[in-house]
């Protein structure tokens, strides 16, 4: 009882810590990553509803973590490559200012 | 008919528009992409009427039930259907079908034609799904999907500030997500169950389930964008493509709106607390009166038509307070739903329409600056017809589905004897007017500037742009003709059947 306790509060605490950089962090990779951290947080959570002492554990909560580390790769690629693209703009359109 | 058709049509509903999407990304030619896809789109609106004429034989909630792989509830993940979420998968592709038509003559561009197709089909994916969803993991992954293709579409437009609203979108969408997430995991480890129905019979009023309920609530609202929460919508639903636009505002929204209400009133009713309904409705008034002074000073005209979406979202909120158990009986909670549900399928219809209108005068014009749209009737007849009879049914001036909508939310509102609810959604409706007529205004009086009405000439618009346009708007309305046929499809299981004394 007492393991999957820690597992879920230290789960929530990162749940905040991310929350907390998403929200204050200016830079957006930062943001990102604070996604991501988010992401783990509840994961762990998560596993730690599946943690089942002295017998077998429950898969579901397993399942479940799977297809959300899944959705948080795609997630987090679509942000990547939304920031270089916005990089690429700037760029050109400081160049272009640069340049009359 | 027997039982049996309609259980298995169900999975088709999310299958069709998952094999669409794989075949547009197969096919290598864009006008067979086009075509395959207003086919299959008017098949998907088939597939969906067909489920809503077989739903009334099936009073029975088990034969509205589909175990996929046969695997039933607890472990496998269902489908369920109700008269709620089949109206809702009928709107869906009512307006998909004629925004297909649409998309197909709208992007001329080879390269953004060919991304479109399969985003487009996976939207609809996300958006039946999340209507058929009996799980509350598969929710979570159906958002995803909802999110991530939207996110994508919004970036077709490839401009600075379209890339810049879909990243914050993005983040705000995966925000919502997590949060979501928290709380079903939450649900989880209170009552090891996934399963709607079943945590409807187990959840019970406990902490646990009042910070899962607030999680979940938080998460959703996010993406449904009511007003603490809107800041994300206007600049990504103004700067996307103007079909893009048009299902954002129209559908996506009100995907997650649909999830709260099932949340809120079946599955964690037990949880929900007179004053969390209470509070709902009170956002959603803010929403109502705040989105729509923004419509007011918007300068932009698809930034007027997006804040117009904040402010008509807020009446979907007066549901909360006005389906509150402790408030109404089972009469007047059936009665709001009613009214909700109206508000949200003429909305669909309008707020596409409008979308589509604004479009097609961004295209003529090159621009949507509203005070430089002067004349501009004259160039666009029907385009601007249709911007006309959308917002006389989002002002909900009869005969339109909006009126019809309005007159059972001010009915709702006086019999459960909170009349300030009433005030709120009157207020609106003038509000609205303003925003509506200071548009159609300066589009019929005044003559065109000459330098515009060059460009203009040399710019035809296709045909198929503004006559789908106007077909939406005149959906809005047939919608005020065939009220009471909608209204007695929605009694079919309804999500309030907790007070009939029907378990899910």
């Amino acid at each position: 009882m007492t393991q999957d306790l820690i597992y879920s509060v230290c789960g929530i605490a990162l749940f905040g810590i991310g929350l907390y950089g998403l929200i204050i962090v200016p830079h957006i990779l930062q943001k990102i990553l604070a996604v991501n951290i988010m992401g783990v947080g509840v994961f762990m959570l998560l596993v730690a509803a599946g943690h089942n002492p002295g017998g077998v554990s429950d898969p579901v909560p397993h399942a479940m973590v799977l297809t959300g580390i899944v959705v948080a790769v795609a997630g987090t690629a679509l942000a990547l490559s939304l920031v270089c693209r916005i990089g690429e703009l700037q760029r050109d359109g400081a160049d272009e200012e640069a340049a009359p | 008919m027997n039982g049996l058709q309609l259980q298995t049509l169900l999975p088709w509903l999310v299958a069709l528009p998952l094999l669409a999407a794989v075949a547009t990304v197969l096919l290598q030619r864009l006008w067979l992409c086009r075509w395959l896809s207003v086919a299959l789109s008017a098949a998907q609106l088939a597939l969906a009427l067909t489920v809503l004429l077989l739903l009334p034989e099936q009073s029975d909630s088990a034969a509205r039930r589909y175990a996929l792989g046969g695997w039933g509830a607890p472990l496998g993940i269902d489908l369920y259907i109700d008269g709620f979420a089949a109206l809702l998968l009928a709107t869906t592709a009512a307006v998909g079908f004629l925004l297909s038509i649409y998309s197909g003559a709208y992007f001329n561009e080879a390269d953004k034609a060919a991304r479109f197709w399969p985003l487009w089909w996976l939207l609809m994916v996300a958006l039946n799904g999340i209507f058929l969803a009996a799980d509350a993991f598969n929710i979570y992954v159906t958002l995803e999907i909802l999110g991530l293709s939207a996110v994508a579409l919004v970036a077709l437009q490839g401009s600075l500030p379209a890339l810049q609203a879909a990243l914050r979108y993005l983040l705000v969408g995966l925000l919502g997500s997590l949060c979501y997430l928290l709380g079903v995991a939450l649900l989880y480890r209170a009552y090891g169950t996934l399963d709607l129905a079943q945590l409807a019979l187990q959840a019970q009023a406990e902490p646990l389930s009042w910070a899962a309920l607030g999680l979940i609530t938080v998460g959703l609202l996010l993406k449904t964008a009511l007003l603490p929460l809107h800041f994300w919508l206007p600049p990504a639903h103004s700067s996307a493509p103007a079909p893009v636009s048009a299902a954002l505002s129209g559908l996506v929204v009100k995907a997650s709106f649909y999830l709260l209400a099932r949340f809120w009133l079946e599955t964690l009713d037990t949880a929900a607390t007179a004053g969390g309904l209470q509070m709902l409705g009170a956002l959603g008034a803010a929403a109502v009166l705040l989105g729509s002074l923004q419509a007011i000073r918007a300068r932009r005209l698809k930034l007027l038509v997006a804040y117009s979406t904040v402010a008509q979202l807020g009446y979907l909120f007066l549901l909360f307070p006005l389906a509150a158990p402790l408030a109404a009986g089972p009469g007047i909670a059936g009665a709001a739903l009613d009214a909700v549900a109206y508000f949200i399928i003429a909305h669909a219809c309008a707020k596409a329409a409008m979308f589509l209108a604004a479009g097609n005068i961004q295209r003529a014009a090159g621009h949507d600056d509203i005070e430089r749209l002067q004349g501009i009737a004259r160039r666009l007849p029907l385009s601007l017809l249709a911007f006309g009879v959308a917002g006389a049914s989002l002002i909900g001036l009869p005969p339109s589905g909006g009126f019809i909508a309005k007159w059972l939310l001010l009915d709702t509102a006086i019999d459960s004897g909170q009349w300030w609810w009433a005030a709120v959604a009157i207020g609106g409706g003038l509000l609205a007017a303003v925003y509506v007529f200071r548009v159609l205004n300066l589009a019929f009086a005044g003559s065109s500037s000459t330098a515009d009405a060059l460009r203009m000439r040399r710019l035809r618009l296709p045909k198929t742009l503004s006559v789908s346009a106007f077909a939406l708007a005149l959906m809005t309305v047939l919608l005020g003709f065939n009220a009471l046929w909608v209204l007695d499809l929605l009694d079919i299981g309804a999500p309030l059947s907790y007070l009939a004394g029907e378990t899910p």
